[in-house]
């Protein structure tokens, strides 16, 4: 398998020079704000995801972690994809990157709805790795559910 | 430079017993396979070894010709099962030099083989006339060590919760040596086991436990060794090890999975109550209760992994023609050159000893701060196939600061082109992560 089709520039890049990384505090006080941490037992990679929201729109998504290139890039593509976004929208996207990184290869992405995250169809043909793109997806929708605002069910085939 | 004569009538260099690593490799067959386009290279045996030719012969062979149960049937075919069963467990005696075969008793693995003497320790301290040198309760102590596998961790801290004794365990030093400064005040006389790895799986540590055998016995305490990285790599003689139990794993040994060994001393053994309750292991049963039978039966209820231990008596007879002082031999150059090898790769950091003494030939080691989940995926792009994360210990990693390690672990059959192949690899690594 070639070696570029996991490690895309944008994943490297991402990781390299993330966006939005560290924790922050809601900047309007008035926000709900949900933090959930995950933890992927097998390598030890860990990353935390904080959620602020008036309800409507995900003012902020901050996280911090400590991982793999994969793992780090994707919660640098979490945050700049969720952003700014309504939380119908991102959860939207949350099930389209859910869906392109479980799909074993056989899921088309659409950049429109995916932006960067499009660089991680490789992922999802390296099974071992699937996981680690999936961390902070999986933590997003934790810190989500507990600033209020409810995910509807994602179905995972890991 | 001083030259060192090696004293007339003492083993001189040139004895070094040796083989030939290229017609060994000629026996696994899976070392023939390539990788996404490149010659395998395994460097992953401290997980699991690969198989000869002999030993796959002697398992297919066993189900097409001999195939029945065992110690139960009057048949040809019951008896053939049951004597090379039984010829096995006199193999797998005979290679760490036990003083009687009853004393192997085969398991699933080592980790069945430590929760065996844990749950024995908890089935005999709910029992007042239970041997007292199993019976645990508040007060008393279970040592062990920062630096074990967790399956020599989890049963401990289970058995303390079940019987309220209190777990303690040596630190580890920087070198990555057990720290055994606290000897005296760990192993005291509220000790009642110590359970210690005597060969790290993750640091390649060699333990040298004669210091900690002494104070054990001082104490009145029972030694137990998790043996599973050093029976495969060097020479085991369990009278001169001075333990009570040892246990070891049949996969790491060019044995099939699926079995494992726990050897103890027959006296204790014979001391210790039933852990699985089944068939085979009884004297006699009635609605009322039943009496076991004696070590090893009394520990293998159930129809036991027949196949597998006979193919494991084949190991131990692959392993006996190249010879273990050989084996551990061949391994002591490949570490030397690898420690040598790896230092030279800029930013690379070892954890463990760093010279090839007190230790054998499995190296962890961080390569900057590239996460060894992206070290492991670059070198498997070349066919090198290491070990990533935190290796079933935890603490380590804890220890050192770090959430994982990458691992490169060597055997019989591992050349010093592989690990050339390694170092090019971590090359590639620098270029990628950079």
């Amino acid at each position: 398998m070639q070696l570029d089709t996991l490690y895309q520039e944008i994943i490297l890049d991402h990781y390299k020079h993330p966006h939005g990384r560290g924790l922050r505090d809601a900047a309007d006080p008035a926000d709900q704000v949900g933090e959930a941490h995950h933890v992927n037992p097998t390598c030890g990679d860990e990353v935390t995801i904080r959620v602020a929201t008036d309800g409507d729109v995900l003012h902020d998504v901050s996280y911090d972690g400590m991982g793999c290139s994969i793992s780090q890039a994707s919660a640098s593509v979490l945050h700049e994809l969720l952003t700014g976004r309504n939380m119908a929208e991102a959860f939207e996207v949350h099930t389209a990157f859910v869906t392109l990184v479980s799909g074993r290869g056989q899921v088309a992405p659409d950049e429109d709805v995916l932006g960067d995250g499009v660089a991680f169809e490789g992922v999802a043909r390296y099974p071992a790795r699937v996981k680690c793109a999936l961390l902070p997806w999986m933590a997003f929708k934790d810190a989500a559910a507990r600033a209020g605002v409810g995910a509807s069910p994602t179905e995972v085939k890991a | 430079m001083t030259t060192i004569a090696i004293p007339p009538g003492m083993p001189q260099y040139d004895d070094v017993p040796g083989y030939d690593v290229a017609a060994v490799r000629a026996d696994f067959p899976i070392l023939g396979r390539e990788i996404n386009g490149h010659p395998l290279v395994y460097l992953d045996s401290a997980n699991t070894s690969h198989k000869p030719r002999q030993v796959l012969d002697v398992l297919r062979e066993h189900y097409e010709r001999h195939n029945a149960n065992v110690s139960r049937s009057v048949h040809t075919l019951g008896t053939e099962a049951t004597e090379a069963y039984e010829a096995a467990r006199g193999r797998v005696a005979a290679f760490v030099n036990a003083p009687s075969v009853d004393e192997v008793v085969f398991t699933k693995n080592s980790t069945e083989a430590i929760n065996i003497v844990a749950y024995a320790f908890s089935n005999a301290s709910l029992r007042a006339d239970a041997d007292p040198r199993f019976r645990l309760g508040p007060g008393d102590e279970i040592v062990i060590s920062e630096m074990e596998h967790h399956s020599n961790i989890v049963p401990w801290q289970l058995l303390a919760e079940r019987t309220g004794a209190t777990l303690r365990w040596f630190p580890v030093t920087e070198q990555g040596r057990l720290d055994e400064s606290g000897l005296t005040d760990l192993v005291n006389e509220r000790t009642k086991i110590v359970s210690l790895v005597h060969m790290s799986n993750i640091l390649g540590t060699i333990n040298a436990t004669a210091r900690i055998t002494a104070r054990v016995r001082e104490v009145g305490a029972l030694l137990l060794l998790d043996c599973s990285q050093s029976v495969p790599h060097m020479p085991i003689d369990v009278v001169d090890l001075d333990a009570d139990f040892i246990v070891f794993t049949g996969h790491k040994m060019c044995g099939p999975t699926g079995i494992g060994v726990l050897w103890g001393r027959a006296e204790l053994l014979a001391a210790m109550p039933p852990v699985l309750g089944g068939g085979s292991m009884i004297e006699t049963v009635t609605m009322g209760g039943s009496t076991f039978a004696a070590p090893p039966a009394r520990f293998e209820a159930g129809t036991p992994p027949i196949a597998e231990a006979v193919a494991l008596g084949a190991a131990v007879d692959y392993l006996t023609g190249l010879g273990m002082r050989a084996i551990q031999w061949h391994e002591k150059q490949l570490t030397a050159y690898a420690l040598d090898a790896l230092g030279s790769v800029p930013g690379l950091r070892i954890f463990g000893p760093e010279v090839p003494v007190g230790r054998g030939g499995t190296i962890s080691f961080a390569l900057g701060d590239v996460h060894p989940h992206d070290v492991g995926q670059v070198l498997d792009s070349r066919g090198v196939q290491v070990r990533v994360g935190h290796h079933c210990a935890r603490p380590v990693c804890t220890r050192f600061g770090v959430p994982a390690m990458t691992r490169a672990s060597f055997y019989l059959y591992t050349t010093t082109e592989e690990i050339d192949a390694l170092v090019a690899g971590l090359e590639q690594v620098r270029k990628v992560f950079g």
